[in-house]
Formats: C-alpha cells, structure tokens, sequence
C-alpha cells in the first residue's frame, strides 16, 4: 500500500474530532507481572498529550506497543486508521516512518558519527527516499532545526547528554513523521538543558505540524508542553484532564505527581 | 544458587541458544542481505584479533619446539622435530589455542556490544527505523567470524611454524628450505583438511555465543558485563565439546 493510500485510508477513518491514534482496553503482562491492565486514550491530529505515571508504572510499555517494539496480549491499537496487533511487517515499516520515537536515553548509534545516524532511518526506509542527493539537504536541515549542525562529523561519544539528546530528536525528525512519542525526552538532563528541550519541542511541533505523545514526570515539561494529560497508574488511565484542572485535584494518587 | 538449579539453567540456556541458531539459519536465506555490514564486520573482527592471533602463534611455535627438543635429542631423533611440531600445530593446537584466543577477544566484544546496544535502547531505534536488527547485528556478525576464523588460523599456523623453525634454525641449524621440506612431506590434506573445517565451527560458535548473550542482555550495566564475561566462558566451553566430536568424527573418517 502506498503512503497516499495510507493517509487517504486514514483520512477516512476520521471522526469528527479527527483521532489519528487511538488505544482501546490494551492489556500487556510479563509473566505475573500485569503491566497494562486495559488501557485507553485517544490522541487527536496536533494535539500534544502528556502521559504521567510512576517510574515501572508501564509507560515505557505502552509506547512499545503503538510502534510494535511489544506485542500487546490484547486490545486495540489504531494509528491512522491501520491496527497495529494485525498489521503485516511489510505495512508496519511503512506505518513507521509516519511515527518518530524519542527513546529515553537517546539510543544514538555509538559505532556511527551524527551523519550516519541520521542516514540510517533514511537509507532503511528506501522506498520513500530513495533520492541520494536528497539525503544531505534532508539531513542538514534536521540538524538545523535542532540547532547542531556543526556536530555532524562527531562520535555520540564526543557530545554531552543535552547534545545527544537533540542529535536523536533530529534522527526523529528526519522522516517528517506526523507522530512523535517521546519517551521521558528529559530525563538524565540537568533543569537548564530540560528547559532547551522542552522549547525545541514546542518550537518543532509548530514547523512539523506533528501530533505528540509525550511520557514524562517533569512537572515542569507537562505544564508548559501539555494541552491534556492523562495519569497512568496501575496500568489503567486514571484520571484525564488539562494541567491546572490536574494539578488543583483533591485526590491523594493525583496530588502526588504535583508536589 | 544450588547446584541442581545451576545444572537446570544450564540446559535451558542450551535450549535458547538451539532456537537462537535456528533463527539464524532461517534469518540468513532470507532477503534483503546486508552485504556492507557483513564486509565491515569481516574487517572489524579481523582488524580486532590480526595482532592477537600472530603473537599467540609465534609464541606457540617458540614454546613447542623449546619443549620438545631435548626430548626428541635424547633419541638422537631430533631430525623428526619438523615433521612431529608441524603435525602438532596444524591437527590441533594451532586451532584450538588460536580459537581460544580469538573467543577472548571476540565473544566478549560482540557480547559487550550487543548488550550495551540492546540496554541502550539501540536495537529498538533499528527496529523503528526498518532495519531487521537480528540480521543486521546478528547474522552478519556470526557469517564474518564464522569466515574470519578459518583465515586467522591457517595465518597463525604459519607463524608458529616460523617461529618453531626459528628455534630449529639456532639450535639445530637446520636451514629453511630443509625445515620446510620436512613440514610439506608429512604434511598432508587429512591433516589440514579437517583441522580447517572444524575453524569454521569454532568461529560460528564463537560469534553465536556472544550475539546470544549480547542480544538477549539484562537491563543495566550489570547486565553487559555479565553478557560479555559469560560470552567468554561460554563459548570457551562449546569450543572443546566441538573440538572433541571434531576429534571423534574425524578418527573415523580417516582411520588415523
Ligand atoms: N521486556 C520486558 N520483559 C519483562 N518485563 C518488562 C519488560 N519491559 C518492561 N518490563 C516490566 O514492565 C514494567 C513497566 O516498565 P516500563 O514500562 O519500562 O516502566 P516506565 O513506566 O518507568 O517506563 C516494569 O515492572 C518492568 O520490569
Ligand atoms: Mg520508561
């Protein structure tokens, strides 16, 4: 199926609220270990959603399972009208380059310099850019947009946490994708580099026009990212709401991600 | 852990390492081919264990003919020495010792490496990004030393026989033309043929223990320590099991 095929087809799928990603009742246990015990949400087209939760509280799982890193025990995951539990490897790859993923550590390519990194979502995803010449504006430009782009030629080794940190934002970036879930995007940094991602986040969803998920417990990234958050506790989503309804709560289970 | 745990864990790791080389096999004749990656790794696992390799030979050529000499002399027979070394290093301890080393190095390194890639998160972001990571990290890895070793031992077999004839030729004055008249005569294609032929296993078991372990690393940094050390041990371990039935196997087949 092609990409415009893809998007038509999603395009269709569309209520009235335009959904692009949608989880139902998913379920997920490691042995005895329930994870995910029916959890659901609704992501809407250039929304940024903050999913809060303890640390092991699943969060991590439950973004495994929307690109298919994890195979959810049941449930339902829609991303742009396709089921990702049913989908053929050959439509999830496509799927793929729609959604960009942050991972909690940067998971940058230690053997490869930036400009490798980089090239490689984009040499493996060849059907869509095939074009070599192509491939040092594209790079150059999210490089730019990450505000590194004199870091092309250096070993993740040789960059701070921070710089690690943008130089996989920008690997996200580079297939343009129209979801990106990023995975605690500032954990391990210190408040002031958080604050520059946070910014670049803001700044890079107003150019790409993406939707987000974002997993974080900053509280200072989910007031200043979120439209809506939703708390993620005992593998259900507990309570919903926007950053001053959550944050004035009552209940004891909410308070404690506000202190 | 109590003792018939460990046996227990044992056999179960036996069983996952099984179904981790079914899976390469069945990875390894299916499309796309990372034809690249496989060459880097062929030159990365040669690059790593080239140096490693010629010392160890050189020494074990040194060693064995120091050690043997006076023996031999105290049967006058020291006119065997060529013939007896060579045969020694080429049927068995060129490829053992060789191969022992080459696991140090390379089991230990790709155990490292997959481990920190599998913790780091790295594996999951090839997965994302459309690569098919088992193919892309393990089967190349396991074709290149599976390849590597093969070439490593016949190199270091010839610098042991160098360094033995470098023994010979100070203590016994033997020149080199002779010395090697005498390796050739006895050598012959049952010897080299299936010394050579078990490398090949020796190499594949080496990388597919360390892939295995490195892949299927635990969390933390713990975990890729103990990935990489039990790689060692590991594999060290399968080498011998191998080089017995290697033995056994190939008693048979040429009556020796
Ligand atoms: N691959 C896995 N195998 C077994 N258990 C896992 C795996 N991944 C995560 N878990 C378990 O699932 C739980 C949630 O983990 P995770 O989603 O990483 O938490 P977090 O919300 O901090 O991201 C933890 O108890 C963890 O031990
Ligand atoms: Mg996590």
């Amino acid at each position: 199926m092609s990409r415009e095929q893809n998007i038509s087809k999603a395009i269709e799928n569309i209520d009235t609220k335009s959904v692009i990603l949608e989880i139902k009742d998913l379920r997920k246990s490691f042995g005895s270990n329930h994870v995910l015990n029916g959890f659901n949400l609704k992501l809407y087209e250039g929304e940024n959603l903050v999913i809060m939760g303890k640390s092991g509280s699943g969060k991590s799982v439950m973004i495994k399972c929307l690109v298919g890193l994890l195979q959810a025990d049941s449930g339902s995951i829609k991303i742009m009208g396709q089921e990702i539990n049913t989908i053929n490897q050959k439509d999830l790859n496509i799927l793929r380059t729609e959604i960009g993923f942050l991972f909690q550590g940067s998971a940058l390519y230690d053997s490869m310099t930036v400009r490798e990194n980089l090239e490689f979502p984009l040499r493996r995803h060849k059907t869509r850019f095939k074009d070599a010449t192509n491939m040092d504006e594209l790079v150059t430009e999210a490089l730019e947009s990450v505000g590194l782009l004199h870091a092309i030629d250096l070993m993740p080794a040789e960059l701070s946490g921070g710089m690690k940190r943008r130089i996989a934002l920008a690997r996200t970036l580079i297939l343009k994708p129209k979801i990106i879930l990023y995975d605690e995007p500032t954990s391990g940094l210190d408040p002031i580099t958080s604050k520059e991602i946070i910014e670049l986040m803001r700044s890079i969803q107003k150019k790409y026009k993406t939707s987000s998920l974002i997993i974080t417990h900053d509280v200072d990234c989910a007031r200043v990212v979120s439209e809506r958050i939703i708390l993620l506790v005992d593998g259900i989503n507990y309570v919903e709401g926007t950053y001053s309804e959550l944050s004035t709560s009552t209940d004891a289970q909410v308070k404690a991600f506000f202190k | 852990m109590s003792g018939s745990n460990g046996f227990k864990s044992f056999f179960i790791e036996i069983g996952e390492l099984t179904l981790f080389a079914k899976r390469f096999f069945k990875e390894l004749f299916s499309r796309p081919f990372e034809g690249k990656e496989l060459l880097r790794q062929c030159y990365n696992i040669g690059n790593r264990s080239i140096l490693l390799v010629a010392v160890t030979g050189f020494i074990i050529g040194l060693v064995i003919t120091l050690q043997t000499r006076p023996t031999l002399e105290g049967f006058g027979a020291e006119s065997w020495m060529p013939s007896m070394v060579s045969l020694s290093i080429i049927r068995e301890i060129g490829p053992v010792i060789i191969a022992l080393t080459f696991a140090g190095r390379i089991a230990s390194g790709i155990g490292a490496e997959l481990g920190s890639m599998r913790v780091t998160e790295q594996i999951d972001a090839m997965e994302v990004s459309g690569t098919n990571p088992f193919k892309f990290l393990v089967v190349t890895r396991i074709v290149a030393a599976t390849l590597m070793l093969p070439l490593l031992v016949l190199l270091g077999d010839a610098i042991a026989l160098s360094g033995s004839y470098l023994i010979e030729n100070v203590k016994g004055e033997v020149s080199f033309v002779l010395y090697f008249n005498k390796v050739f005569k006895v050598l012959e294609f049952s010897d080299l043929i299936p010394a050579t032929i078990k490398t090949f296993f020796f190499g594949f078991a080496i990388a597919l223990v360390g892939c295995f372990k490195g892949y299927h690393c635990e969390k933390g940094t713990v975990g890729v320590g103990a990935a990489a050390n039990s790689a060692v041990v590991f594999s060290s371990m399968l080498l011998f099991v191998i080089d017995f039935v290697a033995v056994f196997v190939t008693d048979i087949f040429f009556e020796l």
